[in-house]
């Protein structure tokens, strides 16, 4: 088979940005994008764009049209509506050298069983034009004391890693990693960031979907936050979480048995608060009035109030608490994540659904 | 790496090879399964010297006259433990001296008894002194191509072919749709026509491996008879590896779970197994429906095996069956391309 019309120099170990002309276009451009399936419109016109080099993530709940997404860019999943062009070219016309060009982990892909880890990465490798060595992409993967075993023996984050070594045997220049470590326990996915990182810092362009906002925040140079197949916001983690949130987020409960009040008029009213989950006497307005307090919320009697000026913020919280003759159960404050941002957003934790 | 090795061709079949050898059911159901059945048949319809028939008469003189014929054994007994002894089987026939002649008292739908009939009767006519009008001489025939392993072993064959074809293809591609890998694989460079004929390829040295094997054993062991060109048995093989192949892909198609296709190929194999001629001559179904037994893809492929090696038929002289496989080869494979699923 083999057509050889493929132009591509045969660069052997780095994924190139220098094969197009420098800023030569986006490595990723998405226009208009929509995608509807029979009950549920998945992606609902949705524009990106990513550069080359950079890590970028898509960030959001389950169904929130992510691995849709993600899919038509991979060439999997027609759309309905809209344009997606990879690194120059689109899947109508450059489908087959785009193929040889981006590497794919899928969500949930099982290798057979009974094929050993180098078996598997040796198919694979054949696939490819060109691309980096069996061995090579065993060692980058880590998994060279697994390089014999078979698949069906391998634990969740060694499947993991064998699925990302077969996205990376032909040397892509656009990586798409769909929720790599949905299912994986804290050391597997810990692992499994430091290998992103090393692929980053290769200089390889990332693109992955995940739902837990630490992932976002420690791997991705920009995100764009989905919800209902609309991007909500887009940002590095850091402008997402300043512009849209305080630096700071204190979290705490009163623990004194209250009788049922009225519902104070939090700015987003969270879903909890409104059937009859225990109200609390806290007089929120009073709170918001303390300089550097700049919005609340209550979720599951838990208050949550985003401040500014920590140091001198929480002093005045207590004072005013104590002033309300409250006792408190739980006080605690950490920087604001991505997850209150999407939290301030839509009203709901990302991991609601 | 050496070139083959890194084509994705060869690394596709030879995956697949792989997948089926270290599948030890796919061994047993391939290779040891044909064999259990092939001896199991060929010791329950092996050839015995004629059997000698059990008989029981009433008086000394008829079990004199009886016994002179080397095909009976006969017994002395009186009426009512003649009678028993038919009931239990241990005779098939009694003669009793009646008044004015002999009755034989026999189950006339027993084949054994209704021979012990005409055999007793010829014995006792010719004791009284019957001369036969015309001198008669027997030649005994037992050639090997005649006897039921023979006509068995071609029906196994081609049963195998279909079963491990179907199986192979269909168990493993539904497989690998439910668990994602075929996704997987055409998210990457693969040609896809590659993907099929890795397993077309595949099974085709699966197919000379158990071929051989099973016709080697039915030769060492049963001395089956091969009458026509064995390259001509060899390419019938493939083709009827082929169509079932394509039947296997059309039913793996687009089944998304392994129950859904199971229940498919049962459906599909099913009439096969008993209207094909595996076991027994296809020709015992009524005419009614023998246009649609002769294009059953198993009726043409055992048909065209049995031709070739019982008779020495040339292909050439098979071009009906020859033409229905072919014809079972190509739709379906037609189909199963238009329609298949890769996720």
């Amino acid at each position: 088979m083999k057509s050889q019309t493929d132009p591509l120099p045969a660069n052997p170990l780095q994924a190139e940005n220098s094969n197009a002309p420098a800023g030569a276009g986006a490595a990723l451009r998405i226009r208009g994008l929509k995608k509807a399936f029979t009950d549920v419109q998945a992606v609902d016109g949705i524009d990106l764009e990513v550069a080359r080099g950079e890590c970028f993530g898509l960030l959001g709940p389950n169904g929130a049209g992510k691995t849709t997404t993600i899919e038509i860019c991979e060439g999997l999943t027609p759309a309905d509506e809209g344009t997606v062009e990879l690194l120059g070219l689109n899947w109508i016309s450059g489908a087959d050298e785009l193929r040889q060009r981006i590497g794919i982990q899928l969500q949930e892909t099982q290798f057979p069983d009974k094929l050993t880890v180098e078996e598997a990465l040796r198919l694979f490798r054949s696939f490819y034009r060109r691309g980096i060595t069996v061995d090579e992409s065993i060692k980058i993967a880590q998994l060279e004391e697994k390089r014999r075993s078979r698949a069906g023996g391998l634990s969740g984050g060694q499947k993991q890693r064998l699925a990302m070594a077969t996205a990376l045997v032909g040397d892509p220049e656009l990586l798409f990693l769909d929720e790599p470590t949905t299912g994986l326990d804290p050391q597997a996915r810990r692992h499994l960031w430091d290998l992103v990182e090393e692929l980053k810092l290769a200089g390889r362009t990332i693109i992955l979907t995940t739902h837990y906002m630490e992932e976002a925040e420690r791997l991705c140079d920009r995100v764009a936050i989905m919800d209902h197949g609309k991007v909500i916001a887009i940002g590095t983690p850091k402008e997402l979480i300043a512009t849209v949130c305080s630096e700071d987020i204190v979290e705490f409960a009163v623990g004194t048995p209250v009788p049922k009040g009225k519902e104070p008029g939090a700015p987003l009213p969270p879903k909890q608060s409104l059937d009859g989950a225990p109200e609390v006497l806290v007089d929120v307005e009073m709170l918001k009035k303390i300089p550097g307090v700049q919005s609340h919320r209550v979720d599951e009697s838990v208050h949550q109030l985003s401040v500014s000026e920590l140091h001198t913020t929480v002093p005045r919280i207590f004072a005013a608490l104590e002033d309300q003759g409250l006792h408190l159960s739980e006080f605690r404050t950490h920087s604001a994540t991505l997850e209150d941002v999407f939290v301030r957003l839509t009203g709901r934790n990302l991991r609601d659904e | 790496m050496s070139k083959l090795e890194t084509s994705s061709l060869y690394q596709l079949t030879s995956t697949r090879l792989k997948l089926t050898l270290r599948e030890p059911e796919a061994i047993f159901w391939i290779f040891i399964f044909p064999i259990l059945l092939a001896i199991g048949l060929g010791i329950a319809f092996r050839n015995r010297p004629a059997d000698v028939l059990p008989v029981g008469a009433t008086t000394e003189q008829l079990t004199h006259a009886l016994a002179a014929d080397k095909g009976l054994k006969a017994t002395e007994m009186d009426e009512s433990a003649g009678v028993h002894a038919l009931a239990l089987g241990t005779i098939v026939l009694l003669a009793e001296q009646g008044g004015d002649g002999v009755v034989y008292r026999y189950d006339n739908t027993n084949p054994d008894a209704r021979t012990a009939r005409m055999i007793a009767d010829d014995a006792i006519q010719k004791a009284a002194g019957r001369k036969d009008e015309v001198m008669v001489a027997s030649e005994f025939v037992h050639e090997t191509g005649s006897r039921y392993i023979d006509f068995v072993v071609p029906g196994l064959l081609g049963m195998n072919l279909m079963g491990s074809a179907m199986w192979g293809l269909g168990f493993s591609i539904v497989d690998g749709r439910q668990k994602k890998l075929l996704k997987r694989m055409v998210a990457s460079p693969m040609p896809r026509w590659q993907y099929l004929a890795g397993y077309l390829l595949s099974r085709l040295v699966m197919l000379a491996i158990e071929v051989i094997f099973f016709l080697g054993f039915a030769k060492l062991v049963f001395g089956v008879p091969f009458r026509g060109p064995l390259w001509e048995l060899a390419l019938l093989c493939v083709l009827v590896s082929l169509v079932f192949s394509a039947l296997g892909l059309l039913v793996a198609s687009r089944a998304k779970t392994m129950e859904a296709v199971s229940g498919l190929m049962n459906l599909v194999m099913f009439p096969m197994w008993i209207l094909s001629g595996v076991f027994f001559s296809a020709s015992r179904f009524p005419a009614v429906v023998q246009p649609l037994v002769r294009a059953l893809p198993l009726t043409a492929a055992i048909d065209a095996i049995r031709g070739n090696m019982l008779q020495g038929v040339q292909l050439g002289h098979l071009t009906a069956q020859v033409g229905i496989l072919l014809a079972w080869f190509a739709v379906p494979f037609a189909v199963s391309l238009k329609i298949f699923r890769w996720r």
